[in-house]
């Protein structure tokens, strides 16, 4: 399975990034070859408007099978991502990415 | 760290006269975001001494180099936004009406157009009177208020925030309902509405709870000039019974307070400090710290 | 045909106040056309009961995906400068609240793949009340951009009442681009403010505008008495007349909060409107 994560830092211990559209990394972890690679994100932080579509984007070209994020998508990512068929896992804000892989295989977080 | 966020709908209800309140009562335990950046006024009361500044850039301008240009009427045709000024052979942009969409940059046959980086306005990293820190901005006439420049000082607030290990950011919004205020309200914890006793002040406070609704965002709100007219007093308080809003509580129409902003203060400093408004401002205060496990000094 | 907007940089110092009396008593004596352009918060129309006219939706367009003819060669994507269309796998997004209606993604796609269609943004309604007619903006909640839906309201002023001599236009509060849309065309600006450090902070970042629009000004004090003479030094040494000083009234405030017009029933009010309708008529 290949699961992507909204990121603040670049590796399993940092942070989870809350936030979607303006997250600073999006860290993809494919459990298969156990390879956890880094898409940069933070150009985003500088839209005025439609970072959150842009961000669906990169996560789209990815193909993950679960995205695991904070709050969730903003209304017009998340149009954007109905372009995708993945599931999308929220409330792991707060954790580091490590806490929100293991929240998640422990089926603690909510489905969006 | 928690984020609150103050908003009116309707301009002169008091505001950012409450914020900088709030501000002084919050003391450094706080990082403000002024983030009223069309006539942003907070300063006026908080004496910020500044550290930092920033110029900003939104949106691009086009720019006709007049020597490559042939006068082929190309780029006033397709500019839907009367940005092309022409006397028939001078081709020029209206920087005004340029919207920056590089329409005409893609159609002109000799590229006599490009696009530059439009500078919108400046931000600010300022020290205020209670030892916090505060982040402002001055957006540039006519600039287009997208909201980009709110999101900048908010963010920037939301750093320093995180790096100084600050409990609180509290946030003077826009007025309205537009782009500025959405982007005032994406990813506060709490939205303080204060509104005054009025046709208007309803008006626009129902408004703004429309927008807030989209936003799943919980909220409280703050009368002010409550005594203006009780009647509407009433009704406001119907209506957030209604829609499950916090009643914060209700300030009297004091022109102390306008006394004290002639003299760059708040209505909590003397010689007002006593008065029966700023007993009110100061609970009202403990009741959102309260709220939010908030400290303070 | 004259045209005065009536604009403040600083919310809540008057200008729908203004606007509306200052419409309501010249109506008595002339045939009056009041535009409402602060469509985010459109008030004028809560102290005005008029009988409706017209009513219409107010329209922007915006492009709308066909996927029958489209490629998919991602150039919609590359043309706009606000993504506001996206290729995203095998479908072209549109985002509405995004567009600014430039038309580039619509015109330079190879296969006409977006034709531009109308979209509602908001609303426009046509009161008349004896010689006053008066029309009035609405941005639907949600709808981002104020620019389009003002320059609808003075579109249809121009086409459905071209014979009007005089227009007031209340503008939206602030120095921002809605405000630079409602005043940019007008003959003359009043500029409402408060005589306290905001307002007067505020008045010079709106002359500022008004004089990069080049247009000729005048300013009003609204609750003269509530702070301090700042505005009043700041006119005289920028040679700024002031036509009238609406003085600071509890019981003014009072008949504001109930939606009333406030001259009827307050002399001080109605004299200094009086004052300054003089001034406007000698312009």
């Amino acid at each position: 399975m290949k699961i992507l994560f909204t990121a603040k830092g670049t590796t399993w211990d940092d942070q989870m990034d809350p936030r979607f559209g303006r997250a600073d990394y999006l860290l993809v972890f494919d459990e298969k070859g156990e390879e956890l690679t880094v898409v940069d994100n933070r150009e985003q932080s500088e839209q005025e408007h439609g970072a959150g579509p842009r961000t669906a984007q990169k996560v789209v070209d990815v193909k993950p099978d679960v995205v695991i994020t904070g709050n969730g998508p903003g209304g017009n990512a998340s149009r954007a991502l109905e372009a995708a068929t993945l599931e999308m896992y929220v409330g792991a804000g707060g954790m580091s990415i490590k806490e929100a892989y293991e929240a998640f295989k422990a089926g603690k977080l909510a489905k969006a | 760290m928690k984020e609150i966020v103050v908003l009116s709908g309707k301009g002169g209800t008091g505001k950012t006269s409450l914020t900088a309140s709030f501000a002084l009562l919050a003391g450094s335990s706080a990082v403000i975001a002024d983030c009223d950046v069309d006539a942003s006024d907070m300063h006026l009361l908080l004496a910020p001494e500044v550290e930092q500044e920033e110029m900003f850039y939104s949106g691009k301008e086009a720019v006709i180099d007049s020597d490559a240009c042939i006068s082929c009427n190309r780029c006033l045709e397709v500019c839907h936004f009367d940005a092309v000024e022409t006397d028939g052979t001078l081709y020029e942009i209206n920087p005004v009406n340029c919207e920056g969409c590089s329409y005409c940059e893609r159609v002109c046959p000799v590229d006599a157009i490009t696009m530059k980086p439009s500078l919108a306005g400046d931000w600010y990293v300022s020290k205020i009177r209670s030892g916090a820190r505060m982040v402002h901005a001055r957006l540039g006439i006519g600039a287009e208020n997208s909201g980009k420049l709110v999101a900048r000082v908010k963010n920037e607030a939301k750093d320093i925030a995180s790096r100084d290990s600050k409990a609180l950011v509290l946030v003077d919004g826009s007025p309205g309902i537009g782009c500025p205020v959405v982007s005032s309200l994406s990813g506060a914890d709490y939205i303080v509405i204060v509104t005054e006793p009025t046709v208007s002040g309803l008006h626009d406070l129902k408004r703004l709870r429309e927008l807030i609704v989209k936003f799943r965002l919980p909220s409280g709100c703050i009368i002010n000039k409550a005594d203006l007219n009780t009647g509407y007093c009433d009704e406001i308080v119907k209506f957030l019974e209604h829609e499950e809003m916090d009643m914060l509580g209700t300030l009297p129409y004091d022109e102390r307070i306008t006394a004290a902003m002639v003299q760059g203060k708040s209505i909590l400093e003397e010689p007002y400090s006593d008065s029966e408004t700023a007993g009110k401002i100061r609970e009202i205060w403990k009741k959102i710290q309260f709220k939010f496990g908030l400290n303070g000094e | 045909m004259k045209t005065i907007a009536i604009a403040s940089g600083k919310g809540g110092t008057g200008k729908t106040t203004l606007s509306t009396n200052l419409s309501a008593l010249w109506a008595e004596k002339r045939h009056v056309t009041l535009l409402d352009l602060d469509v985010e918060e459109p008030n004028s129309g809560l102290f005005l009961n008029g009988t409706l006219v017209k009513q219409e939706i107010i329209e922007k367009f915006i492009p709308v995906w066909n996927p029958d003819v489209c490629q998919l060669c991602g150039k919609c994507q590359e043309v706009c400068e606000f993504n506001a269309v996206m290729k995203l796998g095998t479908d072209i997004m549109v985002f509405p609240e995004l567009c600014h209606g430039c038309y580039a993604c619509s015109d330079l796609c190879p296969n006409s793949a977006l034709p531009m269609a109308a979209r509602p943004m908001g609303e426009l309604s046509h009161y008349r009340i004896g010689k006053l007619d008066f029309i009035e903006g609405r941005l639907a909640v949600g709808e981002e951009q104020a620019v389009p839906a003002i320059k609808k309201v003075k579109e249809y002023q121009k086409q459905e009442l071209p014979d009007a001599d005089l227009v007031i236009m209340d503008s939206p509060p602030g120095t921002s681009c809605p405000v630079i849309e409602a005043v940019k065309d007008v003959d003359f600006v009043i500029l409402i403010t408060e005589p306290t450090p905001f307002g007067l902070h505020d008045l010079k970042l709106a002359v500022e505008t008004v004089r990069g629009l080049e247009k000729e000004m005048a300013v009003v004090i609204n609750r003269d008495g509530i702070g301090d003479d700042g505005v009043e030094s700041y006119c005289l040494e920028e040679g700024i007349r002031i036509p009238a000083r609406i003085p600071q009234d509890r019981g003014m405030a009072k008949t504001y909060s109930k939606g009333k017009l406030i001259y009827p029933s307050h002399p001080a009010m109605k004299e200094e409107l009086i004052r300054l309708i003089d001034f406007l008529e000698a312009l």
